[in-house]
C-alpha cells in the first residue's frame, strides 16, 4: 500500500470500491428480495426467482399482499404485543439495572464484590440452557389477573417481560460506565447532604446518556427478535409477538407474497430505525467488546 | 483529609443492598434458580404437568442420553463353517437388533440402536447408542461450532480490515455489512429458504448461471449431505457483521504510530499485519472466539424454521432436542439433562479457549 504511483492510484481505488460493493451486495440481496417480492403476486414471485427480476420491482406491482396479510392474521395485534413487550422490558430494564449498577459502582457494602462477580459469571450461561427449567418456574408462579388469582404465568404479557428485566450484560455495561465517572461528583454531592437516590437521579442519570442508549439498543434488539421463549410461553394468539405470529402464515396453503409482506412489515421499521441510528447501533455492539 | 467522606461512602450497607435488591431478586428467581433447577431436575423424572409425584432417579437421564457401546459382529457362517454371502458376494452379518432386543445373553446392549458401523478385518464393528438422535444432535452441534467459530471469526476479521480503510463513503459500506445483524434470525431463516430452494432457489439459479447451465440444482436443505452446511453458511452470513464490529473496535485501539514506525522500517502489508495488527488484537480474538462459540452452541431458531432437525436427523442440535423434549414432549427432566450437558460443554470450551490463548502469549 505504501507509495502507490499516481497512475496506479485510480485503478487501485476503483478495485477497492468494486470489492466493497460486491461484498455489500452479498449482505443486502436477501433484504432487497424480501421487499421487492412483497409487492408481487405469488405466481410472478416464484417465476421471478429464476432471474435478476427477483430483485427488481417490475411486473404486476401492488400492495395487495399487505392487505391480504392483515386480513389473514391479526398482524396489528402481533405488532402491538411486540411493541408493548419490548418497550416495557427495555424501560424497566434500564431503570432497574442502572439502579443496581449504581449501587455496585458507588456504594460500599458487605457482599457487594461477591454478588457482582456472580452476576458477571452469569454472562457465560446461554439463555437456551435455562429455558426449560424456567418454563417450570413460571408455570408455578402466582398471578393476579382480571379473572382472579391463579397459578401459572403461561400465556400472559408478564411472562415475556419480567424474566428479562434484570440481565447480567446490561448491569455490567452500566457498572463499567459508572466506574469511569469522576468520583468527586459523588463526594461533592454527599457533602452537600444529598441522599443516594438524589445522587442517582440528579447527578448520575443526566451524564449517562451514552450508556443508556447502548443498553437500550442491545436490549431492544434482543427482545424484539426473541423467538424461543415466546414460542414456548405464548401459545394463545392474544399474547403472541411478531416472530411467533409468523406461524399463522404457515397453516394450510402458504401464500409467499403474504409471508414476504409480513416479513417486511416486521423488519423494515427496525431497519429504518437502525439506518437512522447506525452509529449508535454499531457503537453499542463495539462497547460489548471492551470487556476482554 | 478525605477520611470523613470515605466513611460516609463506605457505610452504605443498607442503601447498597436496597438499591441492588431488585436486580439481585430478579436474577435469583429468573437466572440462578432455574440454572440450579436444571441440575436438580436432571436427576429426576419431572414432567411439566404430571399426576405422579416427582422421583429422584439418579443418573438415569444421563445414562439414557450418553449410553454408548461397541458391538463386534462376526459374519454368519453356514453349517460347514463357510461364510454366508449375500447376492453381491459380500459376507452377511446377523442383524443388530438380534443383539439389542430382549437377548438375555447381551443385557448390556438392551434397547440400544446402531449409531454408525464399519467393517474391519471381516468383522462388523457397530457403535451402539442408547439415544441415537441425541448423539446426532451432539455431533452436529460440535461440527457446527468447529466450522462456524473459525470461519465466521476469520471472515469477520477480513471484513474489519476491509472496512478499516480511510475511504470516502466507507461508513455506508460498514452500515450495510452490519445490517443482517439487526434482522431477526427467524426472518433471515425464512428468506434463506427461498435462496436454498431445490427447484427455483436463488442459489441454484446463480450457480447454474455462472456455469452456463452445467450445475445440477441441489435441494440444499432437503439433502442429507448439504442441510447442515447450508445452515452454517446462512448463520455466518447473518452474524459476521456483529463480530466485524468487535474486531473493528479492537483494530482502532492499535496506535497509528506503530504503523508509521513499520512504514519507516519498510515493512510489507503482510509483515505489518503479522507483527503490528495481530499482536494488538489478541484480547479481541479471545472475546470474539468465546462469543461466537457461545452463540453457535445455542443454535436453535434456524433449525426450527428451516429443517426441524431433518433430513434424517442431519441437522439435529442440542438446543433443538432440549426444546423438543422439554417443551413439546413436556419431559422437563430430559430437556434439563440436555441443557446441563450443553452448559458443561460451553463452560469447558470457553475455559479451554481462554487457557490456550493465555499460555501462547
Amino acid at each position: 500500500m505504501a507509495a502507490v504511483k499516481p497512475a496506479n492510484r485510480g485503478v487501485n481505488l476503483w478495485l477497492r470500491y468494486t470489492l466493497l460493493t460486491f461484498v455489500a451486495l452479498i449482505f443486502i440481496f436477501p433484504i432487497v428480495f424480501m421487499v421487492v417480492s412483497s409487492l408481487k403476486p405469488d405466481q410472478q414471485l416464484l417465476v421471478d426467482t429464476g432471474s435478476l427480476r427477483a430483485f427488481l420491482p417490475v411486473g404486476d406491482i401492488s400492495l395487495n399482499n399487505y392487505f391480504e396479510a392483515f386480513e389473514r392474521a391479526p398482524v396489528g395485534l402481533f405488532i402491538f404485543n411486540s411493541i408493548l413487550i419490548t418497550g416495557v422490558t427495555v424501560a424497566l430494564s434500564l431503570f432497574v439495572c442502572s439502579f443496581g449498577a449504581f449501587s455496585f459502582a458507588f456504594l460500599k457494602w458487605r457482599g457487594r464484590d461477591v454478588i457482582l462477580a456472580i452476576i458477571i459469571a452469569t454472562l457465560i450461561v446461554p439463555f437456551e440452557t435455562i429455558a426449560i427449567p424456567m418454563l417450570l418456574v413460571v408455570n408455578n408462579l402466582p398471578m393476579v389477573s382480571s379473572s382472579g388469582f391463579k397459578i401459572g404465568w403461561l400465556n400472559s404479557y408478564q411472562v415475556q417481560i419480567v424474566p428479562f428485566i434484570a440481565d447480567g450484560l446490561t448491569i455490567f455495561l452500566f457498572v463499567q460506565y459508572f466506574r469511569d465517572l469522576p468520583r468527586e461528583l459523588i463526594e461533592a454531592a454527599r457533602i452537600d447532604g444529598a441522599s443516594w437516590l438524589q445522587i442517582y437521579r440528579r447527578v448520575i442519570v443526566p451524564i449517562s446518556g451514552p450508556v443508556f442508549a447502548t443498553a437500550a439498543i442491545l436490549k431492544f434488539l434482543a427482545m424484539y427478535n426473541q423467538y424461543l421463549w415466546p414460542l414456548m410461553v405464548a401459545q394463545s394468539e392474544q399474547y403472541r409477538p411478531v416472530m411467533v405470529g409468523l406461524q399463522y402464515f404457515f397453516q394450510l396453503n402458504v401464500a409467499w407474497g403474504e409471508v414476504m409482506a409480513y416479513l417486511t412489515v416486521i423488519t423494515l421499521p427496525v431497519l429504518v430505525f437502525y439506518l437512522f441510528l447506525q452509529r449508535a447501533f454499531i457503537a453499542s455492539i463495539a462497547s460489548t467488546g471492551i470487556k476482554g | 483529609m478525605s477520611t470523613p467522606v470515605r466513611s460516609k461512602l463506605s457505610s452504605a450497607t443498607g442503601a447498597g443492598w436496597g438499591m441492588a435488591a431488585p436486580v439481585i431478586g430478579l436474577l435469583s428467581l429468573f437466572l440462578i434458580f432455574p440454572f440450579i433447577l436444571a441440575f436438580a431436575l436432571s436427576f429426576t423424572n419431572q414432567r411439566l404437568i404430571s399426576p405422579n409425584p416427582t422421583e429422584f432417579i439418579g443418573m438415569r437421564n444421563f445414562e439414557q442420553l450418553l449410553g454408548l457401546n461397541v458391538l463386534i459382529i462376526e459374519p454368519e457362517r453356514d453349517g460347514a463353517g463357510e461364510l454366508v454371502r449375500n447376492d453381491a458376494g459380500e459376507p452377511a452379518y446377523p442383524r443388530v437388533r438380534t443383539f439389542t432386543r430382549n437377548n438375555p445373553d447381551y443385557p448390556q446392549y438392551q434397547g440400544m440402536r446402531e449409531w454408525f458401523a464399519w467393517n474391519f478385518r471381516g468383522d462388523r464393528i457397530v457403535f451402539l447408542a442408547s439415544d441415537v438422535i441425541f448423539m446426532r444432535a451432539l455431533t452436529n452441534t460440535f461440527l457446527f461450532v468447529a466450522v462456524v467459530a473459525p470461519v465466521q471469526g476469520g471472515l469477520a476479521l477480513l471484513l474489519a480490515l476491509l472496512i478499516n480503510q480511510k475511504l470516502r463513503g466507507i461508513n455506508v459500506y460498514r452500515a450495510i455489512y452490519f445490517m443482517p445483524v439487526v434482522v431477526s434470525i427467524v426472518v433471515v431463516s425464512l428468506l434463506w429458504r427461498f435462496i436454498y430452494d431445490g427447484n427455483d432457489g436463488l442459489l441454484n439459479n446463480i450457480l447454474s448461471g455462472l456455469t452456463f447451465g452445467a450445475f445440477k440444482p441441489v435441494d440444499w436443505l432437503g439433502e442429507y449431505g448439504t442441510a447442515l452446511g447450508a445452515i452454517m453458511g446462512m448463520s455466518i452470513w447473518q452474524a459476521v457483521g456483529f463480530h466485524m464490529v468487535i474486531w473493528l473496535s479492537g483494530l482502532q485501539t492499535i496506535p497509528e504510530t506503530l504503523y508509521e514506525a513499520a512504514d519507516i522500517e519498510g515493512a510489507t502489508a503482510t509483515q505489518k499485519f503479522r507483527y503490528v495488527t495481530w499482536p494488538g488484537l489478541r484480547n479481541t480474538a479471545v472475546l470474539v472466539l468465546i462469543v461466537i462459540t457461545m452463540q453457535a452452541f445455542a443454535l436453535f431458531a434456524q433449525i426450527d424454521v428451516m429443517t426441524r432437525g431433518g433430513p434424517l436427523d442431519s441437522t439435529q442440535t442440542l438446543v433443538f432436542q432440549a426444546v423438543i423434549r422439554g417443551y413439546e414432549k413436556q419431559d422437563i427432566s430430559g430437556g434439563s439433562a440436555i441443557s446441563v450437558i450443553l452448559f458443561l460443554i460451553v463452560l469447558s470450551v470457553s475455559l479451554l479457549q481462554r487457557y490456550l490463548v493465555r499460555t501462547k502469549n
